[in-house]
C-alpha cells in the first residue's frame, strides 16, 4: 500500500487515537531510554531488540497474523489451521498476553450483513484457538465488516485478501 | 374587499416554529370563472407507470408586502430565494418542468391573488404558483402561496406559513409540498431531512462522520467529528434523536444521538456487537441486531433501555430489520436458507416466512411508509435497488450500477435514496435518489462523499 499523502496521514492520526489500539500505531520509545523498571507488559521494539512476548515478537514468530476465508464463508481451512497453530504455540509461551481478533470482509457484501459475517470469522478463529487450549478469556473479537479493507482493488485478488481474521496482541 | 383567509391544514397545527398564517393581506381577486360548458379537464400530474410528460409550471419571484430587512436577508431577496427553492423541489421530483426565479416576469403584490392568466397562458405553462412574503411585527415571516390552473383560470389551492426568518427554506418546501400534493395526489415530502454518513479519506481508512441535511442538501451539519467509525443512522419518528452504530472505544455498538443536546447514549449494555438499529413507528422501541459468539439475531429494546427481547433464534445471520408502518410486522434478511433472503415476521418474532425467491441474494429490506412495498438491495453480479410487494412478488429493479446499496424511503413512499459505491481503489461513494418507477435518477449534493442515507419523516 502506498499512502504517502497528507490526507492519509491526517486520517491515520485522527483514527489512531480512538479507533485503533494496535501497538504498531504507538510511537516507539526512544532508543536510548530503557523501559521503566518493573514494567511487565512488553511494548515492542526497544532499540533494535524485539521484546519477547511483544506484538513485534508475535508477528516475527508466527506463520502469519492473518487467516483468510472463501467468499461468504467462515470455516477454518487447512491453511488457516496451520497459521492458527503457529499462533497457539506462541500464545502458550506467553500466557499473560491478551489478543483481539479482527474479522473483516470484502466489499461485495452489504454493510450490515458484513458486520455479522466479520463477527463470524473472528469467532471462528477464536473458537479454533480456544479449542487448541488457549483460554477464551484472553481473546476478544471485533468485526469491521467491509470498513477496513487491506487491499484496495475491486478485483478477486483484493477481495480474497480482505476476507480475513487478524490476530492483534493487545498486552 | 375582505381579506383572504389561508387554508389551514391539520398537520401544521402543533408546530410553534412553523405555524399557519391566520390571514393574508393581498386583496381578493374577482375570480374569472370559466364559462359553463367550457370547463377544461382537471389539471393533474399522472404518477402511475412512469413520468410521460412533466407538467410545465411557473413560479415567479414572490413579491414582498414591503421591503424589510430580516436576519435572513431582505424580504425582496427572500422572495427570489423562495421561488428558487420551490422551483428546485418541483424540478427534482421529476414530475414538473418548472420555470422560476428572476427569469420570469416580476409580479406585483396586488397581482398575487389576481393572476394574469392570459399572459401566463401565452408562455406555455399549464400551472402557476404565485405567492408573497411579508415581515411581521414580531420578527416572523408570513409566506403565502397560491396554485392556479392557467387554462381553467381557477385557483386550485392556497397555503400560508409563519416561520422565523432562519426557517425560510421550510416555508418554501411547505409551499412546494402543497403544490406537489395537490397536483399529483401523492403525499408531501419536500419538507424533510436526511441523516447519513459523510465520508472522506483513503479506502482502507475512511473517516466517517454522522451528518444531517435537508432532503435537497441544504442546512448541512456534521454531528460527529470522525474519530470513530459511524454507520447506518436513522431518524426517530419524532426527529429529536438519531439511532446509529458507532465504534466508540473500539466497541461497535448501537447509540442514540440527541440532536438538541449533542449527547449520545449507549442503547444496550452488552459485551457483544450490536448494529443495524431501527426505530419502531411509534418511537417506543429500537429494533437491532446483536452478534453473540458468531450468531446474529434480531432483538428489540425500549428506547429507555432495559432488557432486550430476542425476536429470532435461527443459527444464521438475521439482520437488517424494518418495521411495517403499522408496527405489527418486521421484514428482515436472513441467510438461514444458505444465502441472504428476505423474511417477514410478526413484531413479536412469530410467523416467520420467506418472501424473496428470485435469483441472487436479497438484503437491506425497508418497508414503505405506505405499507404496500418493500425496497431492498439485490445482489446478483451488480448490487441493485429494487422493490417488491410487501407479501412478496411483483419485483421491480430500479437501478443498475456496480454497487447500489441501502435504500431509504421518502416520507410519501414515492422516492428512494440509496448510496452508490465507486469501483476501484478510490473507495468513494455518493448518495443518489430514484423515483419509485425507476426514472429520475439523481445524485444528491453533499460536501464530501456520502453513504448510509436514512430519510426522516415529514417535518411537522
Amino acid at each position: 500500500m502506498k499512502f504517502a499523502t497528507p490526507m492519509m496521514l491526517t486520517a491515520a492520526l485522527l483514527t489512531a487515537a480512538c479507533a485503533s489500539k494496535r501497538p504498531e500505531d504507538r510511537p516507539p520509545p526512544p532508543a536510548d531510554v530503557a523501559p521503566p523498571a518493573g514494567q511487565t507488559a512488553p511494548q515492542g521494539n526497544v532499540g533494535e531488540a524485539v521484546v519477547p512476548g511483544s506484538a513485534a515478537d508475535f508477528k516475527r514468530s508466527v506463520t502469519s497474523d492473518t487467516v483468510h476465508f472463501a467468499l461468504d464463508q467462515y470455516d477454518i481451512d487447512a491453511e488457516a489451521r496451520a497459521v492458527l497453530d503457529s499462533q497457539v504455540a506462541w500464545l502458550r509461551r506467553y500466557p499473560q498476553v491478551r489478543i483481539t481478533i479482527e474479522g473483516h470482509c470484502d466489499e461485495r457484501g452489504t454493510r450490515e450483513y458484513n458486520l455479522a459475517l466479520g463477527d463470524r470469522r473472528a469467532n471462528a478463529a477464536k473458537n479454533y484457538l480456544a479449542g487448541a487450549g488457549i483460554d477464551a478469556s484472553r481473546i476478544t473479537t471485533i468485526s469491521y465488516g467491509k470498513e477496513r479493507p487491506i487491499a484496495l482493488g475491486s478485483d478477486e485478488a483484493s477481495w480474497a485478501q480482505n476476507r480475513r481474521a487478524v490476530t492483534i496482541v493487545v498486552s | 374587499m375582505p381579506p383572504l383567509r389561508l387554508t389551514l391544514i391539520a398537520l401544521l397545527a402543533a408546530a410553534p416554529s412553523l405555524a399557519q398564517a391566520p390571514q393574508t393581506p393581498p386583496p381578493a381577486p374577482a375570480q374569472a370563472a370559466p364559462a359553463p360548458g367550457q370547463q377544461p379537464p382537471p389539471l393533474e400530474v399522472s404518477v402511475t407507470g412512469g413520468i410521460s410528460a412533466p407538467l410545465p409550471i411557473a413560479i415567479p419571484v414572490l413579491p414582498a408586502a414591503a421591503t424589510v430587512q430580516t436576519p435572513a436577508g431582505s424580504t425582496d431577496e427572500l422572495g427570489a430565494k423562495l421561488s428558487e427553492v420551490m422551483t428546485a423541489d418541483l424540478k427534482n421530483s421529476g414530475l414538473f418542468t418548472p420555470l422560476g426565479g428572476e427569469r420570469l416576469r416580476a409580479i406585483g403584490y396586488d397581482e398575487v391573488t389576481a393572476p394574469q392568466f392570459d399572459y401566463w397562458g401565452g408562455t406555455g405553462v399549464q400551472a402557476l404558483v404565485q405567492g408573497f412574503v411579508r415581515a411581521n411585527g414580531d420578527g416572523t415571516l408570513t409566506v403565502g402561496c397560491y396554485l392556479y390552473d392557467v387554462f381553467a383560470k381557477a385557483e386550485l389551492t392556497r397555503q400560508g406559513f409563519v416561520v422565523s426568518p432562519a426557517d425560510w427554506r421550510r416555508a418554501a418546501h411547505k409551499c412546494a409540498d402543497t403544490i406537489y400534493a395537490r397536483l399529483t395526489g401523492e403525499g408531501p415530502y419536500f419538507d424533510s431531512r436526511v441523516a447519513y454518513v459523510s465520508e472522506t479519506g483513503p479506502k482502507g481508512r475512511r473517516t466517517k462522520r454522522l451528518a444531517i441535511m435537508d432532503q435537497d442538501g441544504a442546512n448541512h451539519r456534521f454531528l460527529t467529528n470522525g474519530q470513530s467509525i459511524v454507520l447506518t443512522p436513522r431518524f426517530a419518528p419524532n426527529q429529536q434523536t438519531i439511532v446509529y452504530m458507532s465504534y466508540v472505544n473500539d466497541q461497535p455498538r448501537v447509540y442514540v444521538y440527541d440532536i438538541g443536546s449533542g449527547r449520545q447514549r449507549l442503547v444496550v449494555e452488552n459485551a457483544s456487537l450490536t448494529f443495524a438499529p431501527r426505530f419502531s413507528p411509534d418511537g417506543r422501541f429500537i429494533l437491532f441486531s446483536m452478534a453473540v459468539g458468531g450468531n446474529t439475531d434480531l432483538y428489540r429494546v425500549s428506547v429507555n433501555g432495559g432488557a432486550a427481547q430476542r425476536l429470532t433464534t435461527s443459527p444464521g445471520i438475521d439482520t437488517g430489520g424494518s418495521y411495517s408502518p403499522d408496527g405489527r410486522q418486521i421484514v428482515f434478511e436472513s441467510d438461514r436458507s444458505g444465502s441472504q433472503q428476505l423474511y417477514v415476521m410478526d413484531a413479536d418474532g412469530g410467523n416467520q416466512h420467506r418472501i424473496s425467491f428470485g435469483g441472487g441474494r436479497y438484503a437491506t429490506p425497508v418497508w414503505s411508509p405506505r405499507g404496500d412495498l418493500i425496497a431492498f438491495t439485490r445482489i446478483a453480479g451488480n448490487f441493485r435497488i429494487g422493490v417488491m410487494n410487501a407479501g412478496g412478488g411483483g419485483e421491480k429493479l430500479l437501478t443498475d450500477d456496480w454497487q447500489d446499496e441501502g435504500p431509504t424511503w421518502s416520507p410519501n413512499g414515492r422516492v428512494l435514496m440509496f448510496f452508490r459505491a465507486t469501483q476501484g481503489s478510490s473507495g468513494r461513494a455518493d448518495i443518489w435518489s430514484v423515483d419509485l418507477t425507476g426514472v429520475n435518477l439523481r445524485r444528491l449534493p453533499t460536501p464530501l462523499d456520502g453513504s448510509d442515507p436514512g430519510w426522516g419523516p415529514l417535518r411537522p
